[in-house]
């Protein structure tokens, strides 16, 4: 408020000590940059290349989304993927409460991987199954459709939808989980070649204790899943395949279920009571060992949905950072070049005020990305080229509000300082817009283009920083030199670039205030 | 530039005076129009959504000599049937767009264009978005609209005054409606960073109105109680003299901008450089307007409907009676005048804040 009273307005004490105390503090964050060893960005996989999932959390008949489910969820996915190996992996949640978003990000080109491990919910049931028959859709009245014909256990509601369920189209082999345990399931098995209609599960995954991936050598049938049970779950278990071996097929048959498909559903000639089971199923290797991380770490407590997922190659992540570098230099080569045309010699003290800002940048850039593992993406490359425009034109604020008081009649080196006085004002509340629009971004964007507000938010702090402790003392500075008080025709203050009458302006530069 | 620069000097003293506020209906006529043409194109066309809105699938495959008749038939293999998107970009590039696919869906196609172009699977380029994700993020972004509205037109208002803020917040309005109609007049891809981009707009375009609302505050301050010039020539000349000042921050903060996008649309064909620039780069023009031409007369229209501003005007007008046809058929004598007054002005606040009781409330 009282900012634009030019009388108030002192001449800076000791502009060239503000400068060097800058000085200092860049040499000094540098050198720290150095002692901490950060001294590459850290580059997000849009610029490397890598696979980065969103998943929302879903509510199921099962339950409702909490935080703490959440939270938990979050939990076991980092151990799922720390389980692949892959360095510098990340899994967090993003948003607030139950408005959260779990962003797993793994660098490099082993993506269809990932999704499929991740997103995963991994709930393992076991299921006595009680109808079963060929993948196709069946019109109702060939099927048994009175309920006394029907086996125990399905009702004609079950039998109806079983008819109807066509498990040769892709789109009903979704899977996801979500079903509700103490209820009969009508599902297909996941390579949709045959449906069923399953009774209320009896065993849980949390039922088992291990699982490891194994190899029958001798059997033939490859690579197998093989399951450790709880105490309890061995009872149940045992208690289940006791039943079952009584009964006729294909009731005799325990399907194993994960995330609402049936895996395998083998037909069980005796009670197991040793606590352990297989799952067989055609596994590759790798299919196998990821089935058994997935059940080692236990069900996610929800169910989710893949809100967005990303695979960039390493070729494009390289592209792209070519592409977002060139384009920051070209953009800052423009504005520089403008900067000098305009206002000539003043223009050096925009330079040189941009080429400060740019190294307080990547130095925040490399220690943000050591200490809170700030991460440089495609969308926070553009902000800091933005950027390059929103910090010039404060110098600009200033510097046209400095030949305004020059052109009133002012000598130079008392335009500074009332110049400044009324420029500040303007360039705190414009930045201080500009932060609240970043800050704003930061929180309601997701994904990449937080990456952005970020960027965009702290240049603009950056850009306070210049403008009082470099560009400011630069100009009073400056203004004690002949160069520029004089008005030389280059110093960006001459007659003729101001636009100001011959005599007006002898008068003004000979140290006479109007 | 030179030349350029006396123009400066001679749009500050007033000698050159373009008047922005007397002839607001003009102005306020062609953005009416243009807001009307937006808004019909708008409800006829829409905006054309990218899948980040409406859910989907993009898939990218770099290949020289690839050809979109054996990604369509690649598609068709991978039992994809839906609308499907089938482009070239660059040079040895191939994009196929498709609608929300199921995992399966996405990895049967994934692995047939594998096959078809004869690459890596990991070497393709994937997007994929769930159709509840694109709900969750229009959702995000027209938050972040009113939340930011709001919050700037509170800071505006406790900072400046409240018919400042709520002139800004109406070229703000003015701003998104013209970029929104741009976009679906010329049928530009919508997605979540051209919403950023356009966010970001808004928060530069405040920064253009907030330079020069600042100028007219200083401009006027003291108008009642000078007397001698009216709210309107005092906000018009504060207009004229930061025009300078507009015209160079705008163009500073475009050269940048128009380098992504002369860099992401060149180079990369697609994405979200090209997507976030294109949006700044309309919004930026737009916003540079509407901070002259709509704001300042809207809050001179405001100020004026003051009792106090009123009774200036009419003494002013008064007082000029007698003059007022030559001022009227000769309108650079009166642009003197104007900055003969406002120059009084300033040397008149100078002398103390005490005159003004004006300044006491801020």
């Amino acid at each position: 408020m009282s900012a634009i009273n030019p009388k108030s307005a002192k001449p800076a004490g000791r502009p060239g000590r503000t400068v060097a105390i800058l000085a200092i503090a860049l040499v000094a964050f540098s050198a720290l940059a150095i002692l901490q060893s950060a001294t590459s960005f850290k580059l997000g996989l849009d610029l490397r290349g890598g696979t980065s999932v969103t998943l929302q959390p879903r509510a199921t008949a099962g339950g409702k989304i909490t935080s703490s489910a959440i939270d938990q969820a979050v939990s076991i996915i980092r151990q799922r993927v720390n389980s692949l190996g892959v360095a510098e992996s990340e899994v967090s949640a993003q948003g607030t409460g139950i408005n959260r978003q779990i962003v797993i990000s793994v660098p490099g080109a082993t993506g269809r991987h990932i999704v499929d491990l991740v997103g995963q919910t991994a709930e393992l049931r076991f299921r006595q199954v009680l109808v079963t028959g060929a993948a196709a859709a069946t019109s109702a009245s060939t099927d048994t459709k009175t309920a006394s014909a029907l086996p125990a256990g399905v009702t004609p509601a079950l039998n109806a939808q079983y008819a109807a369920l066509d498990c040769s189209n892709v789109k009903n082999r979704q899977g996801g989980g979500g079903d509700n345990p103490n209820a009969a399931l009508v599902t297909c098995n996941r390579d949709g070649t045959a449906k069923y209609i399953l009774a209320p599960a009896e065993v849980l995954g949390s039922d088992v204790s291990k699982a490891t991936a194994a190899i029958d050598q001798q059997g033939g049938s490859g690579w197998y899943v093989l399951l450790n049970f709880t105490g309890n779950g061995t009872s149940k278990f045992g208690a289940m395949t006791t039943r079952v071996t009584k009964l006729a097929s294909p009731q005799n048959q325990a399907a194993i279920v994960l995330d609402g498909l049936v895996i395998s559903a083998p037909r069980i000639n005796e009670a197991i009571v040793s606590g352990s089971a297989q799952i067989t199923g055609n596994f590759t290797q790798t299919a196998a060992t990821d089935l058994s991380n997935v059940l080692k770490y236990g069900a996610l407590p929800l169910a989710f949905d893949r809100g967005e997922v990303q695979q960039i190659s390493p070729t494009l992540g390289a592209d792209q950072l070519r592409a977002g570098l060139l384009a920051g230099a070209i953009g800052l080569i423009l504005v520089i070049l403008y900067s000098l045309l305009y206002y000539k010699g003043l223009g050096l003290v925009s330079v040189g005020s941009l080429a400060v800002a740019g190294a307080i940048t990547v130095l925040s850039f490399l220690l943000l990305g050591k200490w809170i593992g700030f991460t440089l993406t495609l969308a926070g490359i553009a902000g800091a080229i933005v950027s390059i425009g929103i910090t010039a034109d404060s110098f600009i604020v200033y510097f046209e509000r400095l030949r305004d008081e020059v052109r009133e009649g002012r000598s130079l080196r008392t335009a500074v300082e009332t110049g400044w006085a009324r420029a500040r004002r303007t360039i705190l509340v414009a930045d201080f817009v500009s932060l609240i629009a970043s800050i704003l971004l930061y929180f309601f964007a997701v994904g990449s283009v937080r990456g952005f507000a970020f960027t965009l938010g702290l240049t603009t702090v950056v850009d306070l920083v210049v403008v009082f402790f470099f560009t400011k003392p630069l100009v009073s500075v400056l203004s004690r030199v002949n160069f520029y008080a004089n008005g030389s025709r280059w110093s960006g203050f001459s007659q003729k670039s101001l636009g100001v009458a011959p005599s007006k302006i002898a008068d003004s530069f000979n140290g006479k205030e109007a | 530039m030179s030349k350029l620069s006396g123009l400066g000097g001679r749009l500050y003293r007033g000698e050159t005076s373009i008047d922005f506020i007397g002839k607001r209906r003009r102005w306020y006529a062609l953005s009416g129009l243009v807001i009307i043409i937006s808004a019909i194109a708008l409800g006829t066309q829409g905006l054309k959504l990218g899948i980040e809105f409406k859910g989907g699938a993009s898939f990218t495959v770099s290949k020289a000599g690839a050809t979109i008749a054996e990604a369509q038939s690649a598609i068709k293999a991978a039992g994809i049937t839906g609308e499907s998107i089938v482009q070239k970009v660059g040079s040895n590039k191939i994009s196929v767009q498709t609608g929300a696919l199921s995992n399966a869906e996405s990895n049967a196609l994934q692995t047939q264009l594998a096959q078809t172009f004869a690459v890596d699977i990991n070497s393709i380029d994937t997007t994929s978005i769930g159709p509840s994700w694109g709900k969750e993020i229009t959702h995000k972004a027209l938050y972040g609209l009113f939340g930011f509205i709001i919050v700037v037109m509170l800071y505006l208002a406790l900072a400046f005054e409240p018919k400042m803020a709520i002139a800004a917040i109406v070229a703000v309005i003015h701003d998104v409606f013209i970029t929104v109609g741009i976009y679906a007049l010329v049928g530009f891809d919508v997605t979540p960073a051209t919403v950023i981009g356009f966010l970001t707009i808004l928060g530069y375009s405040l920064y253009d109105t907030v330079v020069v609302f600042d100028k007219v505050r200083e401009n006027t301050r003291s108008v009642t109680s000078v007397g001698k010039v009216t709210y309107s020539d005092a906000a018009n000349l504060a207009v004229n003299q930061t025009l300078v000042r507009s015209f160079n921050t705008s163009l500073i903060a475009l050269l940048p901008v128009a380098s992504i996008l002369f860099v992401g649309a060149g180079l990369l064909g697609a994405g979200t450089l090209k997507d976030l620039s294109l949006a700044l780069f309309v919004g930026l023009a737009t916003g540079t307007y509407s901070s002259i031409f709509v704001a300042t007369p809207i809050l001179a229209q405001l100020r004026e409907r003051e009792p106090a501003m009123k009774a200036l005007t009419k003494r002013i007008q008064s007082r000029a009676g007698l003059s007022s046809r030559d001022a009227a058929s000769d309108s650079a004598v009166a642009s003197t005048n104007v900055l003969g007054e406002a120059v009084d002005t300033k040397s008149n606040y100078q002398r103390g804040p005490r005159n003004q009781p004006k300044r006491k409330r801020r």
